[in-house]
């Protein structure tokens, strides 16, 4: 495409030697044919980030394309496909991309300061021959031409008997900054990736957390970041409060309508406390280092008393939603402290309890208006907690473990669904379970990234740069003085504003047979 | 008025607006059809550049409109101009429609894509009947109509979401920038879309299709003027992220189509500046720019989700 065209521009096939091999390379790489194709590359070799799930932004679908077709996802990951903007291909053409952009700008910025200097060639003898032309009669000398046009913001260059004028130097400036901040853009971006980092973190109602490594989830650092280098900032979450559309349009009932989190604030270890609302959009800033509110849930409160009459279980236990709209959420409680046998339970927790159609129990509104916890079953046994091994707390046991356990309730002999401050006795004096009461959970990211600023203002200088580089144009005027009349001709180099540089021509035609005016 | 009034108002006035686009692009296709045929002049008689630094000139050999043998009927003309009227009546109920409903939900109204493909519908015929009151483009008028009627017709009949609020990550001021700034620059793309597909259509000679030299000179203004509003659409969008998800660029389905659909644009650009394309080649890099547009605005949003899929947050 684009190659065959600019085949003039290609730079010469080597010679022989190292040195020739080299500078044939740097040459290639710089060539304009050569950026374009990398920009290309770089956008199409983005699309399969777009159509396969990638691992940073949805784990939970790549883990299902690994069950449902092996074959594929080994082919899948062989090529780096899961992790696309992590991979090495896709690096490389930033990186190719990025030397190339430097090779083309700094010729660029020379032959630019060049031009800066440079004077306006002589006038064309023909000016006739040019797109916009047009004759006065009346007297016009060199010198009062000259003024005329400078006056206009020319610059102008005078000679014999004409004047050579030109304008519009913000295009190069335009376009030069437009290339130069992209570069820019490209080393913000990167820094971001290397001294910057992200995680993520759950946290209930009434717990805190502070910025430290180990108290994240998941923490994806940049390479150059160091565990002492994070912003030791702490907070506890008061309240969570969500709010719901409750009337009007029957299919948008359940809505979220807001989120918001009230939380209380410590920027370093020994500073005052202060409270913030966290909401969406609004995320907490802590020199540089951003806290947003990206999800939440429910963690009912659960209170396990064992056979012994002794406490083994009391605490929150966040619910993984299953059904967003009606916030349906799946709970797993482990007590393996409890006497006489270790404790399971799964769990159901309805926000607003309500008949499911052919028997038993859903939620039918996401706020949590008649909450309810239904035990699914409880377990007794060995959950091979203490065996070393990890363990996800959203699962009971492994399915080789749970085959090993013990049910005491299950189906029909599960009790009637719990509501706040009930409790429900196991068989055999095992124990009971008590529902506490209804706290929320809700998830942060937490991020600091070094390069967002240098980011934005890159971004902004080149929007700013590219419509100076599409917007202006460049422009000549030659004017020929002969014999008491004046030629005037006009022409512009720049792409498709013929139609908007006659008006212009006209214009300053007019300047320029302004009669005495300005002569004094 | 009550929310429910204004809701019902708006629905009213987009089939209204459905119907006088309708019957404008009737006049202006009579117009075309019956008016003059036009030919391109051979591209004779180029000035020779004293300078020739960069980019080959572009002051376009003049087009003329060479009279068809018989001389078209007076009413043609006629047609043309009630369809302007209409197309102006039309566009007054679809901005109406997007007012009523901005009223009734008390919030930006471009929050789900039925409300984002009206407004864009209104960005395109907006971007037509700005451009026809400084230089006369009325011969783009049909196909810039049947974009608007297929777009809004599209929305009412499979895109339609009754009037309420946005989730809270679409609650904020920046909805107001950056899908503002999208809408605009994706009507003006559409303007130049058009102008590319009747560019391939239309042959050389002599035809009641508008000149190919008309055609591709207002493509090329409507992505000049486009170019730099997507570039900015895209960069409110990252820093909108960078508020709502705590990264101003993730590698989003949407992003990733945007970050497409801006190199395609950029890649016209530069394929007439350094590369001299013209006519044919130039007009299929801009289609192809084009159908990423497209792709972006209606395969990522059915197809790909995403964050962008104004679904819930953080899911
Ligand atoms: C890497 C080597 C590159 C080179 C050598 C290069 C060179 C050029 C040149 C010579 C121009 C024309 C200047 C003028 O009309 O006065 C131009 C314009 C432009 N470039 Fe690049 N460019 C490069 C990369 C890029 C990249 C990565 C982008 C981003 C998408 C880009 C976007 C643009 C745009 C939007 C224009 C304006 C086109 C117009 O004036 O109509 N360029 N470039």
């Amino acid at each position: 495409m684009a190659v065959q065209e600019m085949e003039k521009q290609a730079p010469t096939p080597p010679g022989f030697g190292p040195v020739a091999w080299l500078r044939w390379t740097w040459r290639t790489l710089t060539s304009m044919k050569t950026a374009l194709l990398l920009l290309f590359l770089f956008a199409l070799g983005s699309i399969p980030g777009s159509l396969i799930p990638q691992r940073g932004v949805e784990p939970d679908k790549v883990a299902q394309i690994y069950l449902n077709d092996p074959v594929r996802a080994e082919w899948y990951q062989r090529f780096q496909l899961f992790d696309v903007f992590n991979s090495v291909w896709f690096a490389a053409i930033y990186l190719l991309l990025f030397t190339s952009l430097v090779g083309c700008i700094v010729p660029r910025t020379t032959t630019y300061f060049k031009e800066l200097r440079r004077r306006p060639p002589a006038a064309p003898r023909h000016l006739s021959r040019l797109p916009h032309h047009t004759v006065l009669d009346e007297g016009l000398t060199v010198e009062v031409a000259a003024r005329r046009l400078r006056k206009l913001r020319f610059r102008v260059e005078t000679g014999d008997g004409w004047v050579s004028a030109e304008k519009g130097f913000l295009r190069e400036t335009g376009n030069l900054l437009f290339h130069v901040s992209l570069l820019g853009l490209l080393v913000a971006v990167g820094i971001g990736a290397v001294f910057g980092y992200r995680g993520n973190v759950l946290v209930v109602e009434d717990e805190g957390f502070a910025n430290t490594v180990a108290a994240y989830d998941r923490f994806m650092p940049g390479n150059q970041v160091s565990a002492e280098s994070l912003e030791p900032f702490s907070f506890t979450l008061d309240e969570f409060k969500a709010s719901y559309q409750v009337g009007g349009d029957p299919t948008k009932i359940g809505q979220p309508l807001d989120f918001s989190a009230h939380l209380k604030v410590k920027d370093a270890p020994g500073a005052p406390q202060r409270d913030y609302e966290l909401k969406v959009n609004e995320p907490l800033e802590i020199n540089g280092t951003q806290t947003y509110l990206i999800g939440n849930g429910y963690a009912p409160f659960f209170r396990i008393t064992d056979g012994k009459g002794q406490v083994a279980f009391e605490g929150a236990v966040p619910c993984l939603i299953e059904f967003p709209a009606t916030r349906v959420s799946g709970c797993v409680l482990k007590a393996p402290d409890a006497q006489p046998g270790q404790l399971g339970f799964l769990m159901r927790f309805l926000p607003t309890v309500a008949p499911a159609q052919g028997g038993g129990f859903t939620s039918s509104f996401p706020g949590d208006l008649m909450p309810r916890v239904q035990v699914l079953g409880a377990f007794t046994g060995d959950f091979g907690v203490r065996s070393g091994r990890p363990q996800s707390v959203y699962e009971l046991a492994p399915p080789e473990i749970m085959k090993k356990l013990k049910p005491l309730v299950m189906g029909s002999t599960a009790p009637k669904p719990l509501a706040p401050g009930q409790s429900f006795d196991l068989p055999d004096g095992l124990g009971k379970l008590e529902f506490v009461a209804v706290k929320e959970w809700m998830t942060l990211q937490i991020a600091y990234d070094p390069g967002r600023v240098p980011a934005l203002l890159a971004a902004g200088l080149a929007t700013v740069s590219i419509v100076f580089s599409l917007v202006i144009r460049r422009r000549r005027v030659f004017v020929r003085v002969k014999d008491g009349t004046a030629e005037v001709g006009g022409l512009t180099r720049t792409e498709g504003s013929a139609a908007g540089f006659a008006e212009e021509f006209a214009d300053i035609v007019k300047v320029l047979s302004a009669g005495d005016k300005d002569v004094r | 008025m009550s929310a429910e009034v204004l809701a019902e108002a708006s629905d009213q006035l987009v089939v209204g607006a459905v119907l006088l686009y309708l019957a404008a692009m009737i006049g202006f296709a009579l117009e075309l059809a019956y008016g003059r045929a036009r030919t391109d002049a051979p591209a004779k008689g180029r000035v020779k550049q004293p300078v020739t630094v960069g980019a080959p000139q572009d002051e376009a050999p003049g087009q003329v409109a060479v009279p068809a043998d018989p001389e078209p009927p007076a009413w043609a003309g006629t047609a043309g101009k009630v369809g302007m009227a209409l197309a102006w009546v039309g566009w007054a109920a679809n901005a109406s429609a997007i007012v009523t409903r901005g009223l009734a939900v008390e919030r930006w109204p471009w929050g789900n894509m039925y409300e984002f493909v009206v407004a864009i519908c209104l960005a395109a015929v907006t971007a037509f009947l700005a451009t026809q009151l400084r230089t006369n483009v009325r011969f783009l008028g049909p196909f810039v109509m049947v974009v608007a009627v297929l777009g809004l017709g599209a929305a009412v009949k499979f895109l339609y979401t009754a009037a309420g609020p946005v989730v809270p990550a679409l609650n904020s001021y920046w909805i107001a920038i950056h899908v503002s700034a999208a809408i605009l620059a994706s009507g003006l793309f559409i303007v130049a879309g058009a102008a590319g597909v009747l560019y391939l259509i239309r042959g050389d000679g002599l035809s009641r299709l508008p000149t190919r030299s008309d055609l591709e000179r207002v493509a090329h203004r409507a992505i000049v003027v486009a170019f730099p509003i997507w570039t900015f659409a895209v960069i409110a969008g990252a820093l909108w992220a960078d508020k709502a998800w705590g990264r101003y660029w993730g590698w989003d389905p949407k992003e990733v189509w945007s970050f497409i659909t801006w190199v395609a644009y950029a890649a016209y650009l530069h394929a007439r500046v350094t590369a001299g394309w013209r006519g044919r080649a130039a007009t299929i890099v801009q289609l192809v720019a084009f159908a990423c547009l497209m792709f972006n605005l209606v395969g990522v949003n059915i197809f790909l989700g995403g964050m962008h899929s104004y679904a819930d947050v953080g899911n």
